[in-house]
């Protein structure tokens, strides 16, 4: 996973509430083999409007989202971040989010960025004409104007998230613990490997 | 002397690599099955990052959910097209992914290959103690056999291959305590329907339901997988049964189950694997056997169930505001009136199968319903599929195909077929199936198709009248 320390860019000002999973990648998607390529197919149904701002060219390859409420509801599909992830998006911002979209966007590397309605609102402003600077070390969001709002971040997502370390990857650095445990079951049990390899 | 623990609990603590300080383990896991719709893009992780799978010895892949039940081979033993290009590209994907990554796969035209959920417990892959995860939520249905099984997403499935571990928090404990007898004709799935009635879809969130009891006990290990399997209907992620003797003798000679001095030393060791005396459960259900009833669903929920004998419930019925207005959406999705008795209701499409009810038994319960009978003339298709290719041969071996197909019956090659509409196998919309799957979901077995689930015994007792019909009048209450 690449580590994300800043991100500074246009945004793309969505500002809806309750984006769910569903509308940022449909069931119809769901049937592909891998998580790239799937940019193509994010927030289709809201596509079909000439005037969305995913098609507009102000904010072509923004890697910053702003949403309203509860972000990533619905269904708990993974492809949602993956979706996110393959049209360049790194930091989503959003009043609130579903627990299950965020942990699958931490997993793959998103940042989830939860500030009041307010913030929101005047970043969504400011998105129109100018980019938005995020800076996970300092736990903040700020604009060319001089705003600057803080948020909270889990300290274990963070730290995996500034060092670009997916859960894989961490449990991988340290196996020993699973060695031992591998080791003691295969003397105590060794009739738990199947019979047949 | 040590507290009195749940059987949960020790396989739990059997399987603790690692506890961390907000009580999150790392926790072992023993078997891990794989399918072609959940595993495409873990392996797609692994390849990225160069990393190899750490046990495939541990991990099993077969396909289920893609393929068509019909023949997969011409005459010529050419492989037969799969019309939908993205189930294919599933299919071949795990195809390629499983040697290349060194795990055993049993293909599209092995007679080992079936519903994951069907394959694991038939090859002895299951056994009790273990932790065992698939990338599909009616992993619950391993439990029947002791093991502490349950369902994971792709991210998982990924860490998993990769080491062979979860990070995971330990779920609360629900007791369902059922003593007495079932009556005739009332089965593991009326046993099951009954429980998710009673608790609800939500009842068990967060809960590991063990089921306890005569009336569980009593029951065969297919009847068993059948209850586990419905465990996530009740809303837990995982079921379990304290293996016992008619455990070990399903699994004894299962071709991955131990064998010979390793077999006595996992008896020994399964057999400590039960509820201490005394020990405590975060809740508790308890019903009498007596009270079970051949049950089917009337709505699009797997608690909406009534017993065959009575009407469709009135949703102002329902406590609940926001389950009346479910209850409500869920007759106008159905086409039922209040009031309606349930065996008035005609059913056009008969679905014998799924990972809850496509076992030897099942088909054996379904086969002495329709022997002798034909199906009725108003249903439009009526399929039986078996859960694996064995479960196939063996059923032929018993001339139970001659008992379905001389009644009406396509005989299909196994799969997991109607219980979703992800494969050619679907009921049309607006048309009705009586159904021993365990979802009833709206457009779960095709868009707009109404779904009412129900045992295999029953689904063949509604082929044979058209309608949902109480078995018990059409085989006599002694069957
Ligand atoms: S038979 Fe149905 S429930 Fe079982 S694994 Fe297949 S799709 Fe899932």
């Amino acid at each position: 996973m690449e580590p994300l320390k800043t991100v500074e860019g246009r945004a793309y000002p969505l500002g809806t509430k309750n984006v769910d999973t569903d509308m940022v990648i449909a069931a119809k998607w769901l049937k592909t083999i891998s998580r790239v390529g799937l940019g193509k197919g994010a927030f289709e149904a809201l596509r079909a409007d000439p005037d969305n701002v995913f098609d507009d060219p102000t904010y072509a390859g923004s890697p910053i989202l702003i949403a309203g409420d509860n972000f990533g509801c619905g269904s708990s599909r993974e492809h949602a971040a993956w979706a996110l992830i393959d049209m360049g998006v790194r930091v989503v911002i959003a009043p609130s989010f579903s627990d299950i979209f965020a942990s699958n966007a931490f997993k793959n590397g998103i940042l989830t960025v939860a500030v009041p309605q307010e913030a929101v609102d005047r970043l969504m402003e400011v998105a129109k004409t100018d980019p938005i600077h995020v800076d996970l070390e300092a736990q903040s969001v700020t604009t060319p104007f001089q705003d600057r709002f803080s948020f909270e971040i889990d300290p274990f997502r963070k730290s995996c998230l500034l060092g670009g370390l997916d859960e894989v990857g961490l449990t991988l650095g340290n196996t020993s613990g699973i060695e031992q445990y591998e080791q003691k079951r295969a003397a105590d049990q060794p009739w738990l490997v199947p019979a047949v390899a | 002397m040590t507290q009195p623990t749940t059987l949960y609990q020790k396989i739990w603590d059997a399987h603790v690599v690692e506890r961390r300080d907000d009580g999150t383990c790392l926790i072992y896991i023993d078997r891990h099955l794989i399918h072609e719709v959940t595993s495409p893009q873990a392996f797609e992780g692994l390849r990225i990052a160069g990393r190899k799978v750490r046990r495939p010895d541990l991990t099993l892949a077969v396909p289920d959910h893609n393929l068509p039940t019909t023949a997969r081979r011409d005459a010529a033993g050419n492989r037969i097209p799969i019309a939908d290009p993205e189930g294919a590209g599933q299919l071949a994907a795990l195809e390629r992914n499983a040697p290349e990554f060194g795990i055993r796969y049993f293909g599209d035209a092995d007679p080992e290959q079936g519903i994951v959920h069907v394959v694991g417990p038939e090859q002895g892959f299951t056994l009790p103690g273990t932790t065992l995860v698939c990338g599909d939520s009616h992993t619950a249905a391993h439990g029947a056999l002791g093991a502490l099984a349950f369902g994971i997403g792709t991210s998982e499935v990924e860490h998993v291959l990769a080491t062979q571990t979860l990070l995971l928090k330990q779920s609360k404990t629900m007791e369902v305590r059922v003593d007495g007898e079932l009556g005739p004709g009332v089965t593991a799935k009326d046993l099951i329907l009954e429980v998710i009635r009673r608790i609800g879809t939500a009842g068990g969130t967060g809960h590991v339901i063990e089921y306890r009891g005569s009336a569980f006990r009593d029951l065969s290990i297919e009847g068993r997988l059948t209850v586990s399997n419905m465990s996530i209907e009740g809303g837990a992620r995982a079921g379990l049964f304290a293996p016992d003797e008619k455990t070990f003798a399903y699994l004894k000679g299962r071709p991955m189950a131990p064998q010979g001095a390793a077999w006595d030393a996992a008896v020994a060791y399964w057999k400590t694997l039960v509820t201490d005396e005394g020990a405590v459960f975060d809740t508790s259900v308890v019903f009498d056997a007596s009270e079970v009833v051949p049950n089917v669903t009337w709505g699009t929920s797997p608690e909406d169930v009534v017993p065959i004998t009575g009407v469709v419930p009135a949703p102002e019925s329902f406590a609940d505001p926001s389950k009346q207005a479910a209850a409500k959406a869920a007759l106008d999705y159905m086409g039922l009136t209040v009031g309606q008795r349930m065996e008035d209701v005609p059913v056009e499409h008969i679905f014998i199968g799924s990972c809850t009810n496509s076992r030897i038994e099942d088909l054996r319960a379904a086969a002495a319903v329709l022997k002798g009978r034909k199906i009725a003339g108003t249903i439009r298709q009526a399929l039986v599929v078996p859960g694996s290719g064995l479960v196939k041969r063996q059923a032929e071996a018993e001339g139970l195909d001659r008992i379905f197909t001389e009644s009406g019956f396509e005989w299909r090659e196994p799969g997991c077929s109607m219980c979703l509409g992800m494969n050619p196998d679907r009921v049309p919309a607006g048309e009705r199936c009586a159904s021993t799957s365990n979802r009833n979901f709206m457009g779960r077995q095709g868009p707009g198709a109404r779904t009412h689930l129900v045992s295999p015994a029953m689904a063949a007792a509604a082929a044979i009248t058209g309608h949902l019909t109480d078995v018990r009048e059409l085989v006599g209450e002694t069957a």
